[in-house]
């Protein structure tokens, strides 16, 4: 099948290898560009290496039409089989550009020990490396939040070096812009609270407890969960992302060497404003929340509105505001660091960027899923 | 105490001790040894990846080094704590090989930074200094560009203002010239010759670029990619001269010889 578009037998490259009087002779023709069609070139390799007894290795290229590149990585391959054979090469026969841009391509010798072999080691040894791996990982992560700590504590001290007007930007970034989203979410979460609520008690004539559940799930957990995923979405990838991109720029190394503490000016800001803008945050989402109850309750439940913000107010108690409000905190926390600290840790590559974003969000969704069950429990315990 | 025979020469500004630098297990180069002197201009040669920028890395506190010690006037680099490491780097400046601009803040911001927070200058004065660093790089004007609005050879000239912005008694330029017409090049090496002169400041420029080298260049060290190590240390005019080593001489004359 000729992939060329003109005259395919005069288009089609060949390839022959012949012994001829103790030396081996390649004999090319056709076409050699790319997007001609071609002869296996691992096949004539081989029948060069089937002649173990040749001495020397001639080209003959007379028939050769047009050659581009390709021709030239096909000759450098052979070139590589006559030297693993000891042959004795002579590359007159080939057209004369490709001689000199073969020798151009052999003038810098491989760097010895740079070329990497991809193989694959045995599973044993994969497991041993992994082990490694996840020990080192789990130093890198102590090492950050060391870093992170010391920079709290020089926070505490006054001492800490960062900049005033990059924290307010980040508390508008974090806070401000994410209103709208949270409004959204928030209110739809709590739209499907109490439709769910609703069908079921609707058929024991006990609507008002609708706002009950709302009240509750909204204030206790539900708020502060819903914003950590958004943030963790929206804030956590962002921070990977760019610390990620001034790693890749050399910006964090600039930075270190004029003296500032990255962990400082760089991680500090962005935990300080997430951790101050989540409970805020949290808040806010508890009250569209209930406002989402509350439409499904007056507008599909027919109750009457002051009754129904009577009953959320006397249904929920003040100590679940408070644990939404741990939650939240302790789920900012979380969030910032996963993001700072997959964006620290970022390679020098598009590539990690990527991954550093990725693992970011999975990091902090994880966390804040983690902590709540462990917070759910503590709660559980101490009987709040 | 006895008179050393060289003490007409400035005193050592860095000394570099045996130095063994790799990635992992990958060696780029092993068994350095340098001095640079007080005011000198000092060039790191080598080919394409031998590794001139990791021992840059190394010199200025970002790598840590696999062996051998790098003397600072004020004491060892890396056998000392955080503090003291980062007190002998506040007088050090540093151009990196991309710049390294800190994309967020405008060029007069970047040179600001430092600035803001080590001297008790006020905002008009730090404005004014920045004026005046970036004038002397030829960028001035420029002051509210982002680095995302202006050239590659732009950036790396803002990146050297960046680095004079606390007037450091040593600076690193990694390829100051690279990515320059000519005539800017020109302007740069009289700059380097002009702070030297005048700031009494030391250099320690890689470069690729053999009119600089030998314009300014009064000590250098050759790292050789095949032996992984310097193979010629002294000035480049006299390694020209004197230097029998074919790979150097091949890297000195552009590959005539
Ligand atoms: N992060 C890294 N991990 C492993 N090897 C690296 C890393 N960075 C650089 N290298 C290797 O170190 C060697 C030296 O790199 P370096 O950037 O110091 O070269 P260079 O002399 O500055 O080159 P150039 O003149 O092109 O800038 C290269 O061969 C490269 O393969
Ligand atoms: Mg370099």
């Amino acid at each position: 099948m000729a992939k060329g578009t003109g005259n395919s037998a005069a288009e089609k490259a060949a390839c022959q290898v012949t012994l001829e009087g103790g030396d081996l002779l390649v004999a090319f023709a056709g076409s050699w560009r790319v997007g001609s069609e071609l002869p296996d070139a691992e096949a004539a390799r081989r029948s060069m290496r089937s002649y173990p007894a040749a001495k020397a290795l001639r080209f003959e290229c007379a028939q050769v039409t047009g050659w581009d590149s390709l021709f030239l990585s096909t000759c450098r391959a052979m070139l590589a089989v006559a030297a693993e054979m000891k042959l004795t090469v002579d590359t007159s026969g080939l057209p004369p550009g490709v001689e000199s841009l073969l020798d151009l391509a052999a003038k810098v010798p491989e760097r010895k020990g740079a070329a990497r072999t991809a193989s694959s080691a045995p599973l044993l040894e994969r497991i041993g490396d992994w082990t490694l791996t996840a020990r080192d990982n789990f130093l890198s992560l102590l090492e950050f939040i060391g870093e992170v700590a010391l920079a709290c504590v020089s926070l505490a001290k006054g001492r800490a070096v960062y900049q005033r007007s990059t924290l307010w930007s980040l508390i508008k970034q974090t806070g401000i812009d994410a209103v709208p989203i949270v409004s959204l979410i928030s209110l739809l979460v709590g739209l499907i609270l109490a439709f769910v609520g609703a069908i079921q008690l609707r058929q024991f004539g006990a609507q008002i407890y609708v706002s009950t559940i709302v009240g509750i799930a909204m204030v206790r957990v539900m708020g502060a969960i819903m914003t950590g995923i958004i943030m963790a979405g929206r804030t956590g990838a962002a921070f990977a992302a760019e610390l990620g991109t001034m790693q890749v720029n050399e910006e964090i190394d600039a930075l270190r060497t004029f003296g500032f503490s990255p962990a400082e000016f760089l991680v500090l800001p962005r935990v300080l404003a997430l951790v101050l803008m989540m409970p805020l945050l949290c808040i806010y989402a508890d009250l569209m929340g209930i406002l989402g109850g509350f439409i499904v309750g007056v507008v599909m439940l027919d109750i009457n509105p002051l009754q129904y913000l009577h009953s959320t107010w006397n249904s929920v108690p003040l100590a679940n505001l408070w644990i939404g409000l741990v939650h939240s905190t302790v789920f900012g926390v979380l969030i910032a660091l996963a993001g700072c600290y997959r964006g620290m840790r970022c390679g020098r590559s598009a590539l990690a960027v990527g991954q550093a974003t990725t693992s970011a969000v999975v990091t902090s969704i994880l966390s804040i899923i983690i902590a709540t069950a462990i917070i759910t429990v503590v709660c559980e315990i101490i009987g709040v | 105490m006895t008179l050393q025979p060289e003490a007409q020469e400035p005193a050592p500004r860095l000394t570099v001790d045996h130095l063994d630098i790799a990635y992992g297990d990958f060696v780029i180069m092993r068994d350095l040894n340098f001095t640079i002197r007080r005011g000198d201009i000092f060039i790191i040669m080598g080919g394409s990846g031998c590794g001139k920028s990791t021992l840059m890395r190394v010199l200025v506190g970002l790598k840590s080094p696999s062996g051998g010690e790098v003397l600072y006037e004020e004491g060892s680099l890396w056998r000392t704590d955080e503090d003291t490491r980062a007190a002998i780097l506040r007088r050090a400046g540093v151009l990196f090989q991309s710049g390294a601009l800190f994309s967020s803040m405008t060029l007069a911001e970047n040179i600001a930074l430092p600035l803001q927070q080590y001297t008790r200058l006020r905002p008009r004065d730090i404005r004014e200094v920045v004026a005046l660093k970036l004038a002397l790089v030829g960028l001035a004007g420029f002051e509210d560009f982002y680095p995302s609005e202006i050239s590659g050879g732009m950036c790396k000239r803002a990146g050297l203002a960046r680095a004079m912005a606390l007037d450091p008694d040593i600076l690193f330029f990694d390829e100051p010239s690279a990515g320059l017409d000519p005539v800017s090049a020109n302007l740069l090496d009289e700059l380097i010759l002009e702070l030297r002169d005048s700031l009494k400041a030391t250099f320690v420029v890689v470069t690729h670029e053999l009119a600089s080298i030998f314009a300014i260049g009064n000590n250098s060290v050759y790292l050789d990619v095949e032996t992984r190590t310097m193979t010629a240390h002294g000035d480049p005019k006299k390694l020209l001269e004197e230097s029998t080593d074919p790979v150097l001489r091949h890297f000195l004359t552009r590959g005539k010889e």
